[in-house]
Order: C-alpha cells, then sequence, then structure tokens
C-alpha cells in the first residue's frame, strides 16, 4: 500500500492539541499561518450535549460514577486513562512509571485540576540554590512577559501576595473560602504553614464576551459547558477558528513519526488515520511537537533516518531522559467539629480547592531538597459511587457500634457529610538522566508503532519529601481536632508516595539548554539537531518545580510560537 | 427556578451574541434531540455506550435472588412514613449492574445470599425472604456490625457480606433521586457562590477574616469585563 500524501503545504504542523499544541496553534494561526493540527482523539466540544457530563446527576450514569470505564469516573471529562486498549507500554528491570494519556481534543486540559501555578525566579535556577540538577538556560525574566499575557488571555482567579518565588499577576479575583477550608487556614497557620487563596484558570469575572462566568458547580474536571475553565480546544483553538484562522483539524489521527529529507530538515509527519487504519503523510515547513513529553519523546524516538540514525533530535542520547513527574503523597482526616452541617446551602465552589499553601520550608531544619505545595479538598459534595460506603465508621471514635442497618444509618450519613478533608502534597522531584522512556523494540501499539519503555526509580530525597507531606499532614490535622484516616504510610511504603507518572505532571524528555550534548532543545525550543522542529509541551522543562506543569506549558509555548513566526518572516528556517 | 432554565439564563447571559456556542449548536429541534439522547447516554463515546448496553443487557441475578436481595436492602433502609426505602430508589438494580460492571463482587453477593438462605433455613426452617421480620432482623444482628479495629481481611465472609450490601445500598440510595433529596445536597446547579452563611460559622466557631474577605470576588461586578493596571491590580 502507498503512503497518501496531502499535497498541501502547511506552514506549520501541529502535533497534539493539549495547552502545547493548543497555545502554538492560536498563537500562529492568529499570525496569519496556515496550520494543520494533529490529535490521536476524537473532535471534543464539551457543549456538545453528546458529550457533556456537567450537571449530570449520579443516577443519570448506571455504575453512579464509578471508576471503572473512566479512571477519575463516568463524569470526567478524559477519554483515555492509565491504560488504553490496544497502545501499550512496558517497563524495564521492575521499575514502575503509570502513564496518563487522554487522545481527544484539547487532550488532558478537559479535566486537569485547573491549578495555574507560575514558576519562580528560583524554579529556573535551582541548581544555583542546592546544586542539583541543571539550571534551565532561561530564568523568570524570560518567561515572566508571557505569564503576564496569558493570565489575560485565559483568566487565572488568585492574589498578589509579593511571594519571592510565587510570584504576582494578573489575576481575576478568588472566591471565599469554604467551611472546611476556613478550618484548614486555622490549622495550618497554627503550624506556620502559610495559606493563600489558590490559584486557578476558571472565570470568576467576564474576561471577554465569548466565554461564560464560573456558576460554581465544582465541575471543572467535567470541562464547561459555557467555557469558564480553561481547557485548549475552548479557550485556544476554538476562538483561533472563529477568528478566521486557517487551521486545518486533523482528528483521530495517530503520529508515527517526522519525516525528515536529505540535509535532515523536517518535511512534515506521517500518521495512521484511525478510522481507516492507512498511513498518510502531511507536508509542512515547521513541525511543532505538543503530544506531551513523553509521546512526543516517542514520536522522536520512531523518526529515524540516515541523517539521524539514533532518532530524530536525539544525538546527544538526551530525548526520553531526565523524565520526572510531581511527587504526591496524600492523606485524609475526620474532623469531628464538622459534623452535622446544616445543608442548607451550595457549597459546590469552582472545581476543587478555594485556599492552597505554596511551599514554606526552610532547607537548613530539611533532610531533603526542593519542596511541595499543599492542596486541600473537602465539604458537602454531590454523592456519587462509594458514599455511604462505611457509613458510620468514625462511631469508633466516640465509643459506639459500627455497622447496623435500619434508620439509624440514615442518621449517621447526615452526622458525618462533609466531615472529612484531605490533604494532597505534590512536590519536586530531581530529575536524573537515568530515569527516561525508550523504544521498546520488541512491542508495537495496533497502529503497528513501536511503543514507549519506562525506567524509573524514586530517590531518598523524594521519599524523605513524602515523609514530611505526611508529618505535616498529621500535625495539621491535629490542630484541626481531627483524626487521621488509615495508618501512617511505613518506610516499606514509600511514605505514600505515588508511583511515578501517578500525579500526570510528567516533564523533561527533551529538556533545552544550550549545550547540545546534553538537551534536545535550544532555549526557543527548537532541536539542536533540525532547525524547523519545535517542542511545546512539557518535554523542554529542565525541571519541575513544585507547581503544575500547564501554565509554563502555556507561558513557554507562546514565547517559541512567537520565536517560529519570527524565524518564518526572517526566512531563516 | 428549574435547572434547565437556570443554565439556559446563564448561557444566555453571560454569552453576549452568543457567539461561542452558536458555532457548534444546531438546530433547535435536532439540538433537543441531542439533548435528550444526551439524557441517556450521559456523554459516552460510541465504545462506552455499547459497554454500557451489553452490560445492561446480561443479567446476572435470578429471580429468587433478587427477591432476596430487595427484602435484604429495605431492610438496610426501610420504607417508611418518613423515609422512601431501598426499593423506591431501585437499589437492587443498581447493585446487579454493579456485580456486572465489578465481577469481583459477583462470588461474594451470590455467597452470602445462599449464607442467609441457609443460616434461615436452618434456624427457621424458612427462606430468608419468607422468614418473618422479626426473624430476619434476628439474622442481621448476628452480622451487621464489625470491629472495625479487626482487619477487614480477617472479618467473618458473612460480616464482610452484609457491609458489602449495605455499602452498595446507601450509595445506590443516596445516589438516586430520592436519595439525594433526603440528604438535601442543594448542589449540582448554576448558583453564585458568595461564601459560608453567617448562622454556619457560628455553628463551627469559625469567621472569615476581614483582610482575606476584602481579596474575593465582588459578586455585583463578575460580569464587568476584567481590566488590569500594568502592575496587575485589577481596575474593575
Amino acid at each position: 500500500m502507498q503512503i497518501i500524501e496531502n499535497p498541501t503545504i502547511y506552514d506549520a504542523i501541529i502535533v497534539g492539541s493539549g495547552a502545547g499544541g493548543g497555545m502554538a496553534t492560536k498563537i500562529l494561526a492568529d499570525a496569519g499561518l496556515k496550520v494543520a493540527v494533529v490529535e490521536a482523539g476524537p473532535f471534543f466540544d464539551p457543549a456538545d450535549p453528546k458529550q457533556m457530563t456537567q450537571l449530570k446527576w449520579p443516577w443519570e450514569s448506571p455504575r453512579r460514577g464509578a471508576n471503572t470505564v473512566r479512571p477519575f469516573g463516568d463524569f470526567d471529562a478524559a477519554y483515555g486513562g492509565w491504560e488504553i486498549e490496544g497502545e501499550p507500554y512496558t517497563h524495564k528491570n521492575g521499575t514502575k512509571f503509570d502513564w496518563f494519556r487522554s487522545h481527544m481534543l484539547g487532550g488532558r486540559t478537559n479535566h486537569w485540576g485547573r491549578i495555574s501555578l507560575r514558576f519562580g525566579p528560583k524554579d529556573f535556577k535551582h541548581k544555583d540554590v542546592d546544586g542539583l540538577g541543571d539550571n534551565w538556560p532561561i530564568g523568570y525574566e524570560d518567561v515572566k512577559p508571557y505569564y503576564d499575557k496569558l493570565d489575560q488571555l485565559i483568566g487565572v482567579f488568585g492574589t498578589n501576595e509579593g511571594l519571592e518565588n510565587d510570584p504576582d499577576g494578573f489575576f481575576l479575583p478568588p472566591p471565599k473560602p469554604r467551611l472546611h477550608e476556613l478550618f484548614y487556614i486555622k490549622g495550618a497557620r497554627k503550624s506556620g504553614i502559610p495559606v493563600y487563596p489558590s490559584r486557578m484558570s476558571m472565570l470568576t469575572k467576564r474576561i471577554n464576551n465569548d466565554r461564560g462566568i464560573c456558576f460554581y458547580c465544582g465541575q471543572c474536571g467535567r470541562a464547561c459547558s459555557v467555557y469558564a475553565d480553561f481547557s485548549a480546544g475552548t479557550c485556544l483553538i476554538f476562538p483561533a477558528q472563529k477568528n478566521g484562522g486557517q487551521v486545518d483539524l486533523f482528528v483521530n489521527c495517530m503520529v508515527r513519526e517526522v519525516t525528515t529529507d536529505s540535509e535532515g530538515k523536517a518535511t512534515g509527519v506521517s500518521y495512521i488515520n484511525k478510522e481507516d487504519r492507512k498511513e498518510y503523510k502531511l507536508r509542512g515547513k515547521v513541525v511543532v511537537l505538543g503530544a506531551s513529553a513523553c509521546s512526543t519523546a516517542r514520536i522522536l524516538l520512531n523518526s529515524k533516518s540516515k541523517q539521524h540514525p539514533n532518532g530524530l533530535g536525539n544525538s546527544g542520547d538526551v530525548v526520553g531522559r531526565y523524565l520526572h513527574d510531581s511527587t504526591g503523597s496524600s492523606r485524609a482526616a475526620f474532623i469531628p467539629d464538622l459534623m452535622n452541617r446544616k445543608v442548607s446551602y451550595n457549597e459546590d465552589g469552582v472545581g476543587g480547592m478555594h485556599v492552597y499553601s505554596p511551599w514554606w520550608g526552610d532547607h537548613s531544619q530539611l533532610d531533603f531538597p526542593r519542596g511541595y505545595h499543599i492542596e486541600v479538598w473537602g465539604g458537602m459534595g454531590m454523592p456519587g459511587y462509594g458514599f455511604g460506603f462505611n457509613v458510620n465508621e468514625f462511631n469508633k471514635y466516640f465509643g459506639l457500634r459500627v455497622g447496623g442497618y435500619g434508620d439509624a444509618l440514615r442518621d449517621d450519613v447526615k452526622k458525618y457529610y462533609g466531615a472529612v478533608v484531605g490533604f494532597g502534597g505534590r512536590g519536586e522531584a530531581i530529575a536524573r538522566r537515568d530515569n527516561y522512556c525508550e523504544i521498546d523494540p520488541a512491542t508495537v501499539d495496533e497502529w503497528g508503532i513501536p511503543v514507549l519503555r519506562f525506567h524509573y526509580k524514586w530517590s531518598d530525597f523524594e521519599r524523605k519529601q513524602a515523609r514530611h507531606m505526611q508529618q505535616t499532614f498529621e500535625e495539621i490535622i491535629h490542630n484541626m481536632g481531627g483524626e487521621p484516616l488509615g495508618n501512617t504510610p511505613s518506610k516499606e511504603q514509600d511514605y505514600g508516595l505515588e508511583t511515578p507518572g501517578r500525579i500526570i505532571h510528567e516533564v523533561g524528555t527533551t529538556r533545552m539548554g544550550d549545550d547540545p550534548k546534553t538537551s534536545v532543545t535550544n532555549r526557543f525550543q527548537q532541536l539542536h539537531d533540525a532547525d524547523n522542529v519545535f517542542i511545546v509541551d512539557a518535554g523542554p522543562f529542565t525541571s519541575q518545580a513544585d507547581k503544575n506543569c500547564t501554565w509554563t506549558i502555556l507561558a513557554l509555548s507562546w514565547r517559541a510560537s512567537e520565536y517560529i513566526v519570527d524565524q518564518l518572516k526572517q526566512q531563516n528556517i | 427556578m428549574d435547572r434547565r432554565n437556570s443554565i439556559k439564563s446563564i448561557v444566555l447571559g453571560s454569552l453576549a451574541g452568543g457567539l461561542a456556542l452558536k458555532g457548534c449548536t444546531p438546530g433547535t429541534e435536532e439540538s433537543a434531540e441531542i439533548a435528550k439522547a444526551a439524557e441517556v447516554f450521559y456523554g459516552r463515546t460510541p465504545e462506552e455506550q455499547q459497554f454500557d448496553a451489553e452490560l445492561q443487557e446480561e443479567a446476572f441475578f435470578n429471580a429468587h435472588e433478587l427477591a432476596t436481595l430487595t427484602v435484604l436492602c429495605d431492610l438496610i433502609l426501610p420504607p417508611g412514613e418518613q423515609y422512601k426505602g431501598a426499593s423506591d430508589a431501585d437499589v437492587v438494580p443498581f447493585i446487579e449492574f454493579m456485580a456486572k460492571d465489578l465481577p469481583e463482587f459477583q462470588t461474594d453477593l451470590r455467597g452470602g445470599l445462599m449464607w442467609l438462605d441457609h443460616r434461615s433455613n436452618f434456624e427457621y426452617n424458612l427462606e430468608f425472604k419468607a422468614a418473618t421480620e422479626e426473624q430476619q432482623k434476628a439474622l442481621l444482628d448476628q452480622i451487621a456490625y464489625y470491629d472495625p479495629e479487626t482487619p477487614e481481611h480477617e472479618r467473618p465472609f458473612e460480616v464482610n457480606f452484609f457491609s458489602l450490601v449495605r455499602n452498595l445500598t446507601l450509595t445506590g440510595f443516596y445516589t438516586s433521586k430520592v436519595g439525594i433529596e433526603e440528604l438535601g445536597y442543594k448542589g449540582n446547579m448554576p448558583n453564585v457562590w458568595n461564601g459560608v452563611p453567617e448562622e454556619v460559622l457560628q455553628q463551627h466557631g469559625v469567621a472569615y477574616e476581614e483582610e482575606w474577605l476584602a481579596k474575593c470576588v465582588d459578586q455585583s461586578k463578575r460580569n464587568i469585563i476584567a481590566e488590569w493596571d500594568e502592575n496587575g491590580n485589577l481596575l474593575t
């Protein structure tokens, strides 16, 4: 069979439609470029009644929202998950890495937590602080103008607090704390842990005439039908199209490799159309990869040619290396003072926390590097699968019998409703060359594309950080007059440290740097080995901060996209 | 206000000219049809729709098991003057669906129902569903309570079986329309969050700080387009 070649020559082919690819689409299309966006999953619009899950009631799902089909439950917006049928990945030497993929227009931005934290000055130069890992070749001052524009384009609520490593921005005003968050503020402060309004990309105030305003259903994970939260489809790709941009969307198209010419420059991509299972080619002057850190590494490593025998961009053997996810450890607590709540009001709020604690620690007193922020959850949420399980287990704290049947259970349900609070620590791991993904020569997916094999180990740096998280949570719970649920995770359990990949903040596989021997892209996310290929997902992150990565992906993609426009104008690429 | 109507007013009110939605909203008749289908499919992909439909078609419990489970679930959440019972909320069909969705429940559920009949036959020479309510409760009293300090896998099978049915009954009931009404949950509808009511703050002994509230959104201005000065101070 012949590969079917599209006669159009695009100015840019963008692979992936999540945060990085979406932003590149917006900036390149707004600049008048003709772009192709190639997305491995289907079209998705949360306003389409056929795809909408927002404001559904639990009984509309026969499993009441249980997570047997979608890993975050039936109503979560993300298609895909940790395992996708027909698209395996493997592991090396018994190590673990869980890889979350969401193939759909907008990618993982459809369901993410919308926690939108800027990296601070220290986050770009952390080697200068503790001697570990590597500095980014760029600094906060290079990215700040893009964060500033991003805040105003997309909208993020928060507050300017003048913090050294959690910079101010252009914020919308935050929502007031919920009841359990007032308890958290008190409890955390008692231990000297600062608490601030959270910083999340929902519109608490109108930002333009195209998007709705938050109506506080607390369901951002289901994707917003009035576009009041950020997702790449609704806030970047649709606006680029409405703006008259020349955007051709190729959905259900899985990119196999970047094609190159005899000089080693990219000529376009080849992809599999999942609907007819045939291979196609697209031609473009520039290829912009935003398939996600690991998928982009996979595409590069599969793009072997005479000029790039080790895979595209891989002359220094760095593609796939320095993979790192955020650390994560969590705990929940029963808070007796939150019992017997009045259900007289709706406290759904925005989807997620209204308050949070950025990293506060003093490393002269600590046995681990870097830090973590604390996320908090709780409240009188909508019942879903699991509600009412072990309904009166907390009776044990009052010397009462546990279990039973009959109307007494109804009283227990109401007595304990909203009395559980949870805490998640999300921290920074050290990027290491020996944590990587590579091509598994023995395995292909159902599209015939060789798959990734992961090799990832946590070190004591991350384990000790998780131990500190647990100690902190227990202290806060004590301050709140609560009882921690379950036992303290032991050393053997890595102190509750999640399997790498679980926090879904994986970065670093195509890291940026000035030296082509130790990095994959330059400071504008342009491949050292092929100057018309750019990477706009989290691959180029030299290090992850103790922040969520999306806001930085967006800012850097904007910056790289402006550079692409400039370089095309100057006919440099 | 009706939930659907209130969504409509928020959408119309917040999208001047309806620009963002118009591009992808088909004609009214068609969209009404899609909305109706969406009620059934709650945003499923075609593959998920098919999977759900296949599960729905299978039967797991036989007629006797269904009848026994109905009696059991109504003992856990009984119908009465004040409250609806488990069977008013279709808890048994939900449990059957979950047994197909999570097959690891199957042996425990089926075996547990056999255990109930066995005990009931042994003690009363009657199947569980045919025993008097008093007899049924006497049986349940032997298995309905557990020691939370004993790890779950060390508890007797029949105790764990009853815990499983109690869990599924409570979840099935409180995720149903009647259950959510009984609970009094007020959310899942468009609203404007403006903080915890004063009497609730007092009940729980906490208060808002003036300094914190001063940073928060003034909901009367939420509809005015945001503008900032060059330092990021919100002007509107």
